[in-house]
C-alpha cells in the first residue's frame, strides 16, 4: 500500500505510539521477530501463571477455552497498525486468535512494523470481510465509565495491552 | 400536564446525585468532544454521514434484501419482521431448539426496545446483560437513563449495595473493585452460556457484515464464546457500501464518549469457526417496527440518520437536569422523543415533547445532522392537529393574532398591573401573562409602548430608511431598547420608521404547535411591511428576526448585525469608555442567525473588555411560554445561568434578546448589588460619539 500520498513508516510509527500510550497501550519496536518473540515469552516468565499463544504447537502455550479463561497472558499477531487512532487490526477470524486477545489479562500483540497504515480505511482497503469474517479493530485495553464516569481499565478484555512491532516478515 | 409527570420531574430535579453527576459530565462532554474532533472537519464529516444513512433510510427494503442475500449466501440465517412479539418469539424459539438454558447479551438498544429479556426469562432462560451498565441496570431493575452511559444516574454506593446482594458479601465503594467483582461474576456467565445475543451498530448491506462497537470487550465474548450467536438489528442501522462503516466509525466514539476510537470494533461477516472446528450458529434479525413507516414520512425520514451516539442528551441543557428517567421509555433525550413517538404512540410523546424548551443545541451536535428540534416542533404540530389547542391556547394565540384587542390588552394591562408594580418590576401579571411570575421578578408592561414613544423622538430627516420591527417585548415591556435602536440608526445617517401595523412574530405559536395562529400572525407582519419603502427590516429579538427573515428575507436584519456593518462603513462612531461585560449567547442569536460575534465586537469597539462566562450559548431557561409551562426546569437552568454569570465578577452583562433579558434580569434582580443587564443596543447607545 506504497501509494505516494501514504506517510513514511517512520512518521506513521511515531504517531501510532502517541496515539495508543494516550489510550494505555504500551509500545515495543523490537528489530526482529526473533527478538519480538523473546520478548514476549519474557513477559510471559515476568506475570507468571499460565500463557496461551495463538498458533502455537507448544502444548504449554495451546489455545483452549479454559486455559485462555485462566491465562494470565495471551500472545496473538495483529496484522496492521492504525496510526491515527493508535489501533491494531487483527483478522481474528481463527477462534484461538479471538479467545487469546480477549479472555487473558494481558494481550501481547505481535504486530509488522510494515503494518503500519495512516487510518482505518487505508487499513480496511486491501480486506475482504467475505473472507476475514471476524475483523477486530483493538484500541487499548478494555475499559469501563459506567459507575461515577469513572475510568476503570480492564472489565471483560485484557487489563493490558502490549503491542511488539518487529521489522521481518513472520516465518 | 399527567401530575404524575410534574411530579416525576421535581423529583429528578431534586435528585442531587442525579443532577451533580449529569452536570458534572455534561460539562466535561464539550470539552472533551471538542479535543476528540480535533483536526477533523464535522460539518463534512456529518454531511457525508447524513448523505449515506439519508441514501439507506431511502432503501431500506432493497437494502435489507440485499443484506440477507449476502450474510445468508456465508451461512447466517437471516429472519426479517416488522413485528417486535415475532422477534421475540423468533430467538426463543432458537433457544429452546438447542436446548439453551444460558444467555449472555451485549447491549442492544433494539432488544430493549421490545423488552426481549422478559420474555426470554418468562420463557424459562438465564439472562445476563454483560454491559457493565446494564448489567447494573438488571440488577436494580431499572430502565436505561442514558443511551450510552445505561447507569449514569446511580453512585459508587447504590453499585456496591447491588453487587454485594449479588455476591453476598459485603463490598466497600470502591470503584476498581466492583469493576473486578463484576469482571469475575459475568466471566462464570460468559463461559457458560449456550448463546450470545449482540446488537449491532451498522449494517452492510452489500457484504452482509455487522459491525459492533464496545469499549468493555464484552461483546467479543458474546460473540465468541457461545456457540450460538443472534444479533437483533433495527434495520436503521443498514448502509449500502462497506465503506459506509468509515464516516459513521469516525463520528460515533467522538460523539459518544469523546474517544477516537472504541476498545473493540468488530466486524463480523457470515458465521465463523468454533475453537472445535464447527461452525458458529449465526442468526441475524433485521427488525422493522415502523422503521419503513418513518422512512416513508417526508418530515421524519430524517431521524433515521441516528446513529445513537447520545450527544443530543449530552448537549441538553434540560437532559442534564432531569436525567432519562422521566422520558418513561427505552430512548430518552431529544432522539429518544421522537423514536419513542414512532416506536411507541405519538401520544406517549405527548409530555416529554414538552421537556425540549427548543434551544438548538443538538442540532449542532447531531453527527447524523438531524434536526432534532424541529422534528420535536412536528410531533408538537401533529399532537395539537389530532387533539386541537386547549380552549385557553386558542384564545390567546386568537387574541395576539387580533393585533387591536392584543395591544389593547396590553395597554389594559399596564394600568391594571400598576398596584403590583415595584421599581419596574412586578410579581403578578394580568391574564393569560399570569403564572409566569412563580420564579422570576417580570417586567412591568411599559406604561406607554413603544409605538407611542415612538411618535415623540426628534429624528433628523435622512434619505435611507430602516423600518424598526419592535416585537411584543421592546414594543410593550422594554420601550428603551427601541429607543436605542432609533438612536444609533440615526447616528449613522438613517431615519427609523415604524409601521403601525406591525404585530406578534408568530413564535409563540409557533412554539405551541398552534401553525395555523403561527401563519396568520407572519402574514400579517408581511402586509405591515410591503409598503414600508426602506432598505432593512431591523429587529433585536433574535426569535422575532427568525421569523421575520422567512416572510421578509432580503430586507430583515439583526440589530447588532447591522451596527456592526455601519460601523465598518465609518459610518457609525463610537466614544469608547473602559468597562468590563460578559455576553450571554442568546439561542436564536448564536444557532439561528450564527450572529455572536458582531454584538462582542461592537461591545469592544465601545471600550467594553469582555470576561466571558462559562457555556455562555447555553440557554438560560426562558424559551418565551416554556418558563411558564416548565417552571420548575426553567428555573434550574436559570440559576445554572446566574452562577456562571456571578463568577466572572463582571459589573455588566448584555445580550441581543429581550426575552434572554427578561429571563435573566428577573433573576438577578433580587440580589443587591447584582449585575446590570441591558441589551447590546442600549449599551451601544449610551457610548455613540456626539
Amino acid at each position: 500500500m506504497d501509494t505516494s500520498g501514504s506517510r513514511d513508516l517512520e512518521s506513521l510509527y511515531q504517531q501510532f505510539r502517541l496515539r495508543a500510550e494516550a489510550v494505555s497501550t504500551e509500545v515495543y519496536r523490537l528489530g526482529s521477530r526473533a527478538k519480538a518473540e523473546s520478548f514476549a515469552r519474557e513477559m510471559m516468565r515476568q506475570e507468571g501463571g499460565t500463557a496461551v499463544w495463538a498458533g502455537s504447537a507448544e502444548p504449554a502455550l495451546l489455545v483452549t477455552k479454559e486455559r485462555a479463561a485462566a491465562a494470565k497472558v495471551g500472545v496473538t499477531e495483529a496484522d496492521l497498525a492504525i496510526a491515527d487512532t493508535g489501533s491494531l487490526l487483527m483478522d481474528a477470524s481463527l477462534a484461538e486468535r479471538r479467545l487469546a486477545s480477549t479472555l487473558p489479562e494481558v494481550h501481547i500483540a505481535l504486530t509488522p512494523f510494515s503494518g503500519l497504515r495512516e487510518t482505518l480505511g487505508e487499513a480496511l482497503a486491501g480486506i475482504d470481510p467475505r473472507r476475514a469474517r471476524y475483523l477486530a479493530a483493538v484500541t487499548g485495553p478494555s475499559r469501563t465509565a459506567d459507575i461515577e464516569r469513572v475510568l476503570t481499565i480492564g472489565v471483560h478484555g485484557p487489563v493490558r495491552l502490549i503491542v511488539a512491532f518487529y521489522e521481518e516478515k513472520a516465518a | 400536564m399527567n401530575t404524575e409527570f410534574r411530579q416525576s420531574i421535581e423529583d429528578a430535579i431534586s435528585n442531587a446525585n442525579l443532577t451533580g453527576a449529569l452536570a458534572r459530565f455534561s460539562e466535561a462532554y464539550r470539552v472533551s468532544r471538542a479535543r476528540a474532533y480535533e483536526g477533523i472537519d464535522f460539518e463534512a464529516l456529518r454531511a457525508k454521514i447524513a448523505d449515506r444513512k439519508g441514501a439507506a433510510a431511502g432503501h431500506l427494503n432493497e437494502l435489507a434484501e440485499e443484506f440477507q442475500r449476502n450474510a445468508e449466501a456465508l451461512g447466517a440465517k437471516v429472519f426479517r419482521t416488522s413485528d417486535p412479539a415475532a422477534v421475540r418469539d423468533y430467538i426463543l424459539n432458537v433457544a429452546r431448539e438447542q436446548g439453551a438454558r444460558c444467555i449472555v447479551k451485549s447491549k442492544s438498544m433494539a432488544s430493549e426496545e421490545i423488552h426481549l429479556n422478559a420474555h426470554l426469562q418468562a420463557g424459562g432462560m438465564e439472562v445476563f446483560e454483560t454491559d457493565l451498565g446494564e448489567w447494573i441496570i438488571q440488577l436494580a431493575g431499572q430502565r436505561p437513563s442514558h443511551m450510552v452511559m445505561p447507569a449514569i444516574h446511580m453512585t459508587k454506593e447504590q453499585v456496591a449495595e447491588l453487587f454485594s446482594k449479588e455476591v453476598e458479601e459485603r463490598l466497600a465503594a470502591d470503584i476498581p473493585r466492583l469493576v473486578k467483582v463484576a469482571r469475575e461474576e459475568l466471566r462464570e456467565k460468559f463461559l457458560r452460556a449456550d448463546i450470545g445475543i449482540s446488537g449491532a451498530n451498522i449494517a452492510v448491506a452489500e457484504t452482509g457484515s455487522l459491525v459492533l462497537c464496545t469499549n468493555e470487550g464484552n461483546a467479543r465474548l458474546v460473540t465468541t464464546l457461545p456457540k450460538t450467536h443472534i444479533a437483533v438489528v433495527g434495520i436503521e442501522k443498514l448502509v449500502e457500501k462497506f465503506d459506509d462503516m468509515l464516516p459513521i466509525l469516525q463520528a460515533l466514539p467522538r460523539s459518544a464518549t469523546a474517544q477516537l476510537l472504541t476498545s473493540y470494533v468488530s466486524i463480523i461477516t457470515g458465521p465463523v469457526e468454533n475453537l472445535d472446528g464447527s461452525e458458529k450458529e449465526l442468526h441475524i434479525i433485521l427488525m422493522d417496527n415502523r422503521r419503513t413507516e418513518m422512512a416513508a414520512d417526508p418530515v421524519f425520514k430524517e431521524a433515521l440518520q441516528c446513529i445513537r451516539c447520545a450527544s443530543c442528551l449530552n448537549v441538553c441543557p434540560v437532559y442534564r437536569l432531569v436525567g432519562g428517567h422521566v422520558f418513561g421509555k427505552v430512548y430518552t433525550g431529544g432522539i429518544g422523543t421522537i423514536l419513542t413517538a414512532w416506536f411507541d404512540h405519538l401520544k406517549q410523546s405527548e409530555e416529554i415533547q414538552s421537556l425540549c424548551i427548543q434551544c438548538g443545541a443538538c442540532r449542532d451536535y447531531c453527527p447524523g445532522q438531524i434536526d432534532i428540534p424541529e422534528l420535536i416542533l412536528e410531533l408538537r404540530n401533529r399532537i395539537k392537529n389530532e387533539e386541537g389547542l386547549k380552549p385557553a391556547e386558542k384564545a390567546i394565540f386568537a387574541i395576539v393574532n387580533h393585533r387591536k384587542v392584543f395591544h389593547g390588552l396590553l395597554r389594559a394591562a399596564s394600568i391594571a398591573q400598576k398596584p403590583f408594580a415595584d421599581d419596574g418590576m412586578i410579581r403578578h401579571l394580568p391574564l393569560f401573562l399570569s403564572g409566569m411570575t412563580e420564579t422570576k421578578a417580570l417586567p412591568a408592561i411599559a406604561a406607554e409602548p413603544f409605538r407611542d414613544r415612538f411618535a415623540k423622538i426628534q429624528q433628523p430627516k435622512c434619505v435611507e430608511k430602516a423600518a424598526i420591527y419592535a416585537g411584543c417585548l421592546i414594543d410593550f415591556a422594554y420601550p428603551e431598547i427601541g429607543e436605542a435602536m432609533v438612536k444609533v440608526l440615526n447616528a449613522a445617517g438613517i431615519e427609523a420608521v415604524f409601521p403601525e401595523e406591525q404585530s406578534c412574530c408568530g413564535a409563540p405559536a409557533k412554539y405551541s404547535g398552534a401553525v395555523e395562529a403561527a401563519k396568520a400572525g407572519a402574514e400579517a407582519n408581511r402586509r405591515a411591511f410591503a409598503h414600508a419603502d426602506v432598505k432593512w427590516i431591523v429587529s433585536a429579538c433574535p426569535t422575532c428576526t427568525v421569523s421575520l427573515q422567512q416572510e421578509l428575507p432580503r430586507q430583515t436584519v439583526d440589530f447588532s448585525v447591522l451596527a456592526r456593518e455601519l460601523f465598518e462603513a465609518g459610518r457609525l462612531k463610537l466614544k469608547a469608555a473602559p468597562g468590563t461585560v460578559t455576553y450571554h449567547d442568546s439561542c436564536h442569536q448564536k444557532r439561528a442567525l450564527h450572529a455572536t460575534e458582531p454584538p462582542r465586537e461592537m461591545l469592544r469597539e465601545a471600550g467594553y473588555e469582555i470576561v466571558e462566562m462559562f457555556e455562555s450559548d447555553v440557554c438560560c431557561g426562558m424559551g418565551g411560554s416554556y418558563s411558564v409551562k416548565m417552571p420548575e426546569v426553567s428555573a434550574q437552568m436559570l440559576e445554572r445561568k446566574l452562577t456562571h454569570i456571578r463568577a466572572t465578577g463582571a459589573p455588566d452583562v448584555a445580550m441581543d434578546c429581550p426575552g434572554c433579558l427578561l429571563q435573566i434580569r428577573g433573576g438577578l434582580e433580587t440580589e443587591g448589588a447584582a449585575p446590570r443587564v441591558k441589551h447590546t443596543a442600549e449599551r451601544l447607545a449610551e457610548r455613540l460619539a456626539e
